[in-house]
């Protein structure tokens, strides 16, 4: 099968519409017991704004589809284009993607999409980022390209996570220069000095840039979180307007 | 150009697989939350609902007012962006007919806005004929923040963006002014049954 390849700059499209294009598998990893990592070859790809998502189309032999939307993972400067995908119990797409998909497969995909939960090295900052379990995967990609770009914004990282062997994007959390704050809501090992229980409004107070620094906010996660934390950052003085927000539910945006 | 996926077998398909627009499924008993900042929490003290823009006079309701005017049981099914529906979802509020009924326009267009800033756009014919409505009541529970209470509107027939939460009113236009998502390549109608998810689809 010969794949078109689409050389104009932005996303590969047609009389303005986005294209489906067929993208490879190049490497399926384990993430977190849950969470796998893919990393897709998609031709024509033109780049993307951290924070942007891809849509998802699987087909089933009798022309069945689904089609879900995953927050890209990977930074624009990075060669692929990388996913990570949380696999829920009932899902319909995720346990295919996370159990099923092998490397040399073929998926289709259209993007990026989304103007809106994004940040870019030249919107500046301060950023704070602030994430829900899986929630931290457009995150990955603004530190990526952050330090890639070699930016000088200060950011921060806010990241509620159920236990250690839960956290997503270990490695770029580990080596980014960007303020961490892990907090464990389950479990924490006997060593832990970190915070632990709810994201609430004192742990936010201490450790999220303050308003008066005027920071961009972003909070990422499953629906009950960023109600709580968006609704305690409005107390803590932070204006609606510079907190932008993304949300999946149960059965929600990403099954 | 389609493409088998090797081993994707999806969900059973159901009976109410003609109720589901293309690339949709059925979200079951949740009714998942999306939204693109904090949750405005609104007081119905100083709420009220005007249409205004390209009109004779600007028409504003009280809530009290609001709640007073002739209202409907819906019974409806949903359709979000992402791809969740929600069948036979149950809500109760005032037909936009009642509301135009008190409007003089030659507009051909509405921006919706919303508590926090939030605007979408319609052709002002979607909004009449027993196709939308202020809704301030979901299953017989007053509607929750965050899922756009006190009041948001509800178009079914279009994808649910356009169902604007915290809506508190409508500007009549004679142009087609794109709204948040619209701005951000969102189609400019959304119809869920032709998949205009994006614009140019």
């Amino acid at each position: 099968m010969t794949t078109p390849t689409v050389t104009t700059a932005g996303p590969a499209r047609r009389g303005g519409r986005l294209l489906w294009t067929p993208a490879r598998v190049r490497s399926v990893q384990a993430e977190t017991a849950r969470a796998t990592r893919l990393v897709l070859e998609v031709p024509g790809w033109a780049g993307h704004v951290p924070g942007q998502h891809l849509d998802v189309r699987l087909t089933a032999p009798d022309g069945y589809r689904a089609k879900r939307s995953y927050s890209v993972a990977s930074g624009p400067e990075q060669p692929h284009v990388e996913l990570i995908v949380e696999r829920l119990p009932d899902g319909e797409v995720s346990p295919y993607l996370t159990q099923q998909l092998r490397v040399g497969d073929e998926l289709e995909v259209r993007g990026p999409v989304g103007g809106w939960f994004v940040w870019h090295a030249s919107l500046g900052g301060p950023l704070q980022l602030i994430a829900g379990g899986s929630g931290v995967v457009p995150f990955l990609s603004m530190l990526q390209h952050r330090e890639a770009a070699g930016s000088d914004v200060p950011a921060r990282l806010l990241y509620s996570a159920r236990a250690l062997p839960d956290v997503i994007g270990a490695d770029r959390v580990a080596a980014t220069d960007a303020g961490v704050t892990l907090v464990l809501t389950r479990q924490a090992p006997a060593t832990w000095q970190g915070p632990t229980g709810r994201v609430d409004a004192r742990l936010l107070h201490e450790h999220v840039v303050p308003p008066d620094a005027r920071p961009q906010v972003f909070v990422c996660g499953p629906t009950g979180f960023v109600e709580a934390v968006a609704d305690a950052l409005l107390e803590l003085g932070h204006p609606p307007e510079r907190v932008k927000t993304e949300r999946f539910g149960t059965g929600g945006g990403a099954t | 150009m389609s493409l088998i996926s090797r081993g994707f077998a999806g969900r059973a398909r159901t009976t109410s697989s003609d109720r589901l627009p293309p690339g949709q499924y059925d979200a079951g008993g949740s009714f998942p939350v999306l939204t693109a900042g904090p949750t405005p929490r609104v007081d119905i003290g100083t709420w009220d609902f005007t249409v205004q823009g390209q009109v004779d006079e600007v028409a504003r309701w009280s809530w009290q007012q609001f709640r007073a005017l002739p209202r409907e049981d819906v019974t409806t099914d949903i359709h979000c962006v992402t791809s969740w529906s929600k069948l036979d979802t149950r809500w109760q509020g005032v037909s936009l007919d009642t509301i135009l009924g008190h409007v003089e326009t030659a507009a051909e267009y509405v921006t919706v806005f919303s508590d926090g800033g939030y605007t979408t756009n319609l052709p002002l014919e979607d909004l009449t004929g027993g196709r939308a409505w202020v809704v301030d009541t979901y299953d017989e529970e007053p509607l929750a923040a965050e899922h756009g209470g006190p009041a948001r509107l509800l178009v079914p027939h279009l994808y649910f963006w356009k169902s604007a939460k915290w809506v508190r009113g409508l500007a009549l236009t004679s142009t087609d002014e794109p709204g948040f998502w619209e701005t951000f390549g969102y189609h400019s109608y959304g119809d869920p049954w032709r998949s205009q998810r994006y614009a140019g689809d």
